[in-house]
């Protein structure tokens, strides 16, 4: 079977089925679920049995079910976050290269500060200004991780403005926002989509660390970083309560590398070359 | 050189300078005030007056941020809102641990990474460099707190080596606080000997492909010589640059490493400061973090010049 023109290696297609399997889970997680969100069924930690296959939380909920409906907070505010964090840096990326002149440098300078110390301590600083909800966490990384985007998309930008179509769009009359559309925005299209998959590994790394130190998704929402949080002192009896959601985080951020890698290795060979890996 | 250096350095004063307005405007964005957002919207209008003459948010934003930085040189950050505590007498023996705990990690880090890094490379394509390749794809790709709580389920609960709390106080002794911060430190490796690791590999194997590697091989020098004769010391640039990145990515994993082990750091002052939307604390945390950083990438980027040996002869 071919996807993109290309054989998949057995690696992307363990990358792809996990993927999916966490995507479904989070689609359709209420109707998997074996109870409900916010049901007590055992006491504090109990061992995984037959009911509970992994065991209870530090309420006594079934692990899984939280397992489940944090799938659905924890994917959906990474891609959400993704999604706007790619929408602000491609357009100002490819602004910044058509344009070019005072526009790309005022952008580029002030990305430069940005990206020279940690995103996490802008993000702290941020909420702890804001305080911690959804939408203002979305929004903080989307714009602060937009900064990287836009590095990729300008030198992207940079590369296809100098070419000859572009040039004859821009004799032809056409204007900026077009040039970008419908010239720029498809040829740069292969290496911006292996870049969302690593950026979305950021984000959502980046969201669990920030829901594990207590500033990111607050409770009740479920989601994989709180929950390792609110199970950790477990830990220290020596049961594996935390170990499970940070499991989940692992498990997806490995399948998506693994899908990237792939891609990665597609674009590096020339079009046409169908070499098998 | 010298003055190639003296640039660099000019330069991270003025990046510090940058980042320090960066800080402020970021805890200014907010509508209305920090006064307002503190004491809610209950709060009476004499007592906004006077909560925000205490802050000094009567005087204009540009003067508030020179009273903030000068006094940020002479070493006074002011004082915490929630606490009324002078914040450098908390945030100095607390600043003293975490780099405790970040250089003994960088000690561990440095040389086992670089060391594999040029093992790998010098193994190219063999079982030890696809080993070497598996497992710091995965370690990349895993959160801080699992690779911590993996390492406390098999040292602290199976093997019972160290304590899973990485408690310190003032007065303890040298080697029980490196005991103590062992587990800590071994996280913190794990975090950022991957990415060293990969970039000292592809930096020796860029400079492989050079005629002079080829010059070397054909004259009949072992692989192993030709590696650390003739390609490390022309690979040196890109794998300090990338040390000096990761050391001050131990500054950020720190953070989250500090709340597993519960180790009274910088990090903790800066999560408590966020968690109680302390300003103050929250800037100050800011500011040491990011100056850190910068400090560090500025000493990284001026080794890079001193280093390279085009640069050596004056012109």
């Amino acid at each position: 079977m071919k996807i993109l023109g290309h054989k998949p290696t057995t690696t992307a297609w363990i990358g792809m089925a996990i993927v999916l399997i966490n995507l479904s889970i989070a689609v359709f997680g209420p109707l998997i679920a074996p109870y409900s969100q916010s049901e007590t069924i055992g006491a504090t930690w109990d061992p995984p049995s037959a009911q509970m296959l992994l065991g209870a939380d530090q309420i006594g909920r079934d692990m899984v079910t939280r397992l489940i409906y944090g799938a659905r907070t924890t994917i959906g505010v990474a891609l959400a976050t993704t999604v706007i964090s790619f929408f602000i840096g491609i357009t100002l990326g490819f602004s910044g290269a058509v344009l070019g002149g005072w526009v790309d440098n005022v952008i580029s300078r002030l990305v430069d500060v940005i990206l020279s110390i940690p995103l996490l301590i802008l993000a702290l600083i941020i909420l702890g200004v804001f305080g911690s909800s959804i939408p203002v966490l979305i929004l903080t990384i989307a714009v602060l991780d937009s900064t990287r985007v836009f590095r990729l998309a300008r030198a992207l930008g940079m590369n296809l403005t100098v070419l000859e179509y572009v040039e004859a769009a821009r004799l032809r009359g056409e204007g900026t926002w077009w040039i970008i559309r419908r010239e720029i925005l498809p040829n740069a299209s292969a290496p911006l989509v292996s870049e969302f998959g690593l950026r979305f590994c950021f984000n959502f790394l980046f969201i669990a660390a920030l829901s594990f130190l207590g500033l990111g998704i607050q409770p009740p929402f479920a989601d994989w970083g709180g929950m390792v949080r609110e199970n950790s002192a477990a830990i220290n009896f020596g049961m594996l309560a935390p170990i499970w959601p940070a499991l989940a985080i692992t498990v997806l951020t490995v399948g998506v590398n693994l899908v990237v890698d792939w891609l990665l290795s597609i674009e590096s060979r020339p079009s046409g070359a169908q070499a098998e890996l | 050189m010298l003055k190639l250096v003296v640039n660099r350095l000019g330069l991270g004063v003025l990046t510090l300078f940058a980042v320090s307005v960066l800080i402020f405007v970021c805890t200014q964005i907010l509508p209305g005030d920090v006064a307002s957002a503190v004491l809610g919207n209950q709060a009476t209008p004499e007592a906004l007056a006077v909560f925000r003459k205490e802050l000094g948010l009567d005087l204009p934003a540009y003067q508030r941020f020179f009273n903030w930085l000068w006094g940020a040189v002479r070493g006074d950050l002011g004082v915490a809102m929630t606490n009324k505590r002078v914040i450098i007498d908390e945030l100095l023996p607390r600043l003293y641990n975490t780099l405790f705990l970040a250089t003994y990690a960088a000690l561990i880090a440095i040389p086992l990474s670089v060391g594999l890094g040029i093992l790998a490379a010098i193994n190219e394509g063999k079982f030890v460099d696809r080993a070497a390749n598996v497992l710091t794809l995965i370690t990349i790709s895993v959160p801080e707190f699992f690779i911590a709580y993996l390492l406390i389920i098999l040292f602290v609960v199976n093997l019972d080596w160290f304590p899973s709390l990485a408690t310190v106080f003032p007065g303890i002794g040298f080697w029980e606080r490196v005991y103590i911060t062992t587990l800590p430190a071994i996280a913190l490796t794990l975090l950022v000997a991957a990415h060293m690791l990969r970039m000292t590999r592809s930096s020796v194997l860029a400079v492989m492909s050079s005629p002079y590697v080829e010059m070397a091989f054909l004259k009949g020098a072992t692989r192993s010589r030709v590696i650390v004769r003739h390609a490390l010391p022309n690979a040196a640039a890109p794998i300090i640059t990338v040390i000096a990145l990761n050391i001050a990515y131990l500054v950020v994993g720190v953070v989250v490493l500090e709340a597993v082990f519960v180790y009274p750091g910088i990090g903790q002052l800066m999560v408590d400061g966020v968690a109680k939307r302390d300003v103050p604390v929250i800037q100050a945390c800011g500011l040491v973090f990011a100056a850190a950083f910068v400090i560090l990438n500025t000493l990284a980027d001026v080794l890079v010049i001193l280093v390279n040996p085009r640069l050596r002869h004056q012109r």
